[in-house]
């Protein structure tokens, strides 16, 4: 353990660390500032124009407005009802609601409509950068930067990285549980109208539903576990969740995971696979496919021997040798295989997700490439 | 100059700062990335048979099948499964399928508008509550999956604007999952593509009516998966290779030969150079460490 430790101790190779770390942000600053000062060429041809910075985006401004109308109908009970529907205004139509939506626009689309917009009539749609948007931009760059410091050691701004991460979740689930769970769910059983009438007007409901007092009495009984005198009454709704998940997993978990499971096991050892053939020798007999044949045949070989030997090497109630030895030890084999394959996958997975940040920092934020021809 | 000036070079590399393990992966990872923004160049990729069953499975559907989409991601691992789920999307589009987009997971909610705006938004042939919808999401988990098993309008009430479903056309005759032609997970984690398995395949199974299930998976879910695959799942896209090879095969149906592939369906080939080349750092690494290992081993038994 010590030997693990030692370079992170070791003081000459932290000055080092430090020192060249420190050279690293310089060089870094330094390559942000000539990127700056290079800029892009946006455009083609002879409207190319260079633009100085990086990580903006634009946006376009696009009016909306709608008118509504009012029909008749039939609800499920017989009566009658209105019901409004929504269409977009026509031109010169004057909306009964209207908003103005801001959608993307490339770099390219913002510098023509620049170079336009002495001719272009005062109707023409708002083409500019949006600040918020480019803050946005910053913003998620540089706290990808501060989280990825962890790596140089733990430091403030991995710290501030980390808090605002772990309070912006909090908050954000917080929301989630009350509009997703707690009004739709709770208040639009116990009192719908009142729901529907003062939080969420598209709620669906057939009327009170009485079923909403026992997760309400349940999720009561939790909150008693804040206090050290009622606490017990807490485990009450824990056993509910605890006895409710047992047995819908068992239920699944027989059915899937383990008799569909074994049903795949009965398959036949020797498998013979035929070449399709197509047009005048689709009737006659289809040669034998050896190495679809052969593949097939070790597949079912190898599973079974995987099965077999890995059940002999967790089976514990005979000592590990002579025959059962070796299967176990053939066991051993295959669950070190399954292992170094799953961490494989999970090196593919955090190369990938690394590869992602890596493109938004590129791509998004200091224009170095243009995949999607968004600069 | 080495503070130890007696060290052999492997006992140096023993004590190697580990921070310059780090600087090689992102160089490693970096480098490609430029290069492939650059040149716009991809590796080719060859379809293994489980990418190529899910391919199948929705191919095979006849044009107007109800496909059944659940985006059970986040944006942490979008890096992953985006291209995944853009690929399905447009695979359904190529397909003219009817789209019916889910989440069971709150952040996924963003990325279902996102993926359809950027895949089916222009297309004049695909109109919301005809052709496409976005149910959004729903809490609940298992719960959920058990009650789009028998009830599906129960489960979604509305569509994820607020819309009942009674007043969508597409959703007309849908009321319980085994309803839908596929079922296509899109899956992070929990709840993803094992519940879906659990609680939404296998009840159609001892329903007599087997319920097509398609799914794309992080690397980390993906060996969980695979025993699935092919008797409960008819395919899987496991982690950004499965992705890749999923792009490949769908934009080789989309476009002509010699016709320029919208990058944003490429999005999985262009991180494939980056694993090439950090995986090769991370076995290059696994040697040397061996080696330094067994070295170390050697020496203190002579010793």
């Amino acid at each position: 353990m010590s030997q693990l430790n030692a370079p992170l101790h070791d003081p000459a190779v932290e000055r080092r660390a430090n020192r060249m770390m420190v050279v690293i942000l310089a060089i870094a600053c330094g390559l942000l500032a000539l990127r700056a000062l290079i800029g892009s060429s946006i455009g083609s041809g002879a409207d190319a124009v260079t633009e100085h910075g990086f990580g903006m985006v634009y946006v376009q401004e696009s009016p909306k407005g709608f008118v509504s109308e009012v029909a008749k109908d039939r609800a499920a009970d017989g009566t009658e009802v209105e019901v409004r529907t929504w269409k977009p205004a026509a031109p010169g139509q004057t909306p009964e609601i209207s908003w103005t939506e801001w959608n993307e626009v490339t770099a390219g689309e913002w510098a023509a409509a620049q170079r336009a917009r002495a001719d272009a009539p005062a109707s023409a749609p708002l083409v500019t950068v949006s600040w918020p948007r480019t803050a946005g931009v910053w913003f998620a760059a540089l706290m990808t930067l501060a989280v990825l410091s962890f790596l140089w050691r733990d430091n403030p701004v991995y710290k501030l990285a980390e808090s605002v991460v772990v309070g912006v979740s909090a908050g954000y689930w917080m929301i989630v549980a009350t509009w997703d769970t707690l009004v739709p769910k709770l208040a639009g059983a116990l009192v719908p109208a009142w729901t529907k009438a003062h939080l969420m007007p598209s709620l669906e409901s057939a009327g009170v539903d009485w079923w909403g007092l026992v997760p309400l009495g349940l999720g009561m009984l939790l909150l008693c576990r804040l206090s050290a005198r009622v606490s017990w009454l807490g485990i009450f709704p824990l056993a509910f969740v605890v006895g409710t998940f047992a047995g819908l997993r068992f239920v699944q978990n027989i059915e899937s995971d383990l008799l569909a499971q074994v049903a795949t096991m009965f398959e036949p050892l020797v498998v013979v696979k035929h070449q399709a053939l197509a047009g005048a020798d689709a009737a006659a007999t289809p040669p034998i496919d050896w190495a679809g044949s052969i593949g097939a045949s070790l597949s079912a070989v190898l599973i079974l021997v995987g099965v077999l030997s890995v059940l002999a090497y967790f089976f514990f109630s005979l000592e590990h040798t002579g025959a059962v030895g070796g299967a176990a030890r053939v066991g051993i084999w295959y669950l070190m295989i399954t292992f170094g394959a799953s961490f494989g996958f999970t090196v593919m997975g955090r190369i990938a997700l690394l590869a992602a940040r890596l493109e938004f920092l590129f791509d998004d934020w200091l224009w170095l490439i243009d995949p999607s021809g968004k600069h | 100059m080495s503070d130890r000036p007696n060290e052999s070079f492997l006992a140096r590399l023993d004590r190697i700062d580990r921070r310059w393990i780090f600087l090689m992966m992102a160089i490693a990872v970096a480098g490609p990335i430029i290069w492939v923004g650059v040149t716009g160049r991809t590796f080719p990729e060859t379809a293994t048979p489980a990418v190529q069953g899910a391919f199948d499975a929705i191919e095979r559907l006849p044009e107007g099948s109800k496909v059944l989409i659940s985006f059970d991601f986040d944006p942490a691992s979008a890096g992953e499964l985006q291209p995944m789920a853009t690929g399905f999307i447009h695979h359904c589009q190529l397909r003219k399928h009817r789209i019916y987009a889910m989440t069971l997971w709150a952040p996924g909610s963003p990325l279902i508008g996102a993926t359809l705006a950027d895949v089916i938004g222009s297309d004049p042939s695909y109109r919301y509550g005809e052709n496409f919808v976005d149910l959004g999401y729903q809490a609940g988990n298992e719960g959920v999956m058990k009650q789009v098993g028998v009830d599906f309008p129960k489960a979604f009430p509305n569509d994820s604007k607020g819309t009942p479903l009674a007043r969508i056309p597409m959703m007309q005759g849908i009321t319980r999952l085994s309803d839908f032609d596929i079922l296509i997970s899109v899956s992070a984690g929990y709840p993803g593509g094992k519940e879906w398995v659990q609680y939404g395949v296998s009840p159609t199974l001892t329903q007599g009516h087997r319920l097509p299930f398609v799914a794309g998976s992080t690397g980390v879910q993906t060996p969980q998966m695979i025993p699935y695959y092919p008797v409960q799942m008819s395919g899987i896209l496991g982690a950004i290779k499965g992705a890749a090879e999923y792009e490949s095969l769908v934009n080789a149906k989309a476009t002509a030969p010699g016709e320029t592939v919208p990058a944003k369906y490429q999005e999985a080939q262009r991180r494939m150079a980056p694993q090439l080349f950090g995986h090769s750092l991370m076995v290059g690494l696994i040697l040397v460490g061996n080696v330094i290992f067994f070295a170390g081993r050697r020496k203190g038994a002579a010793e």
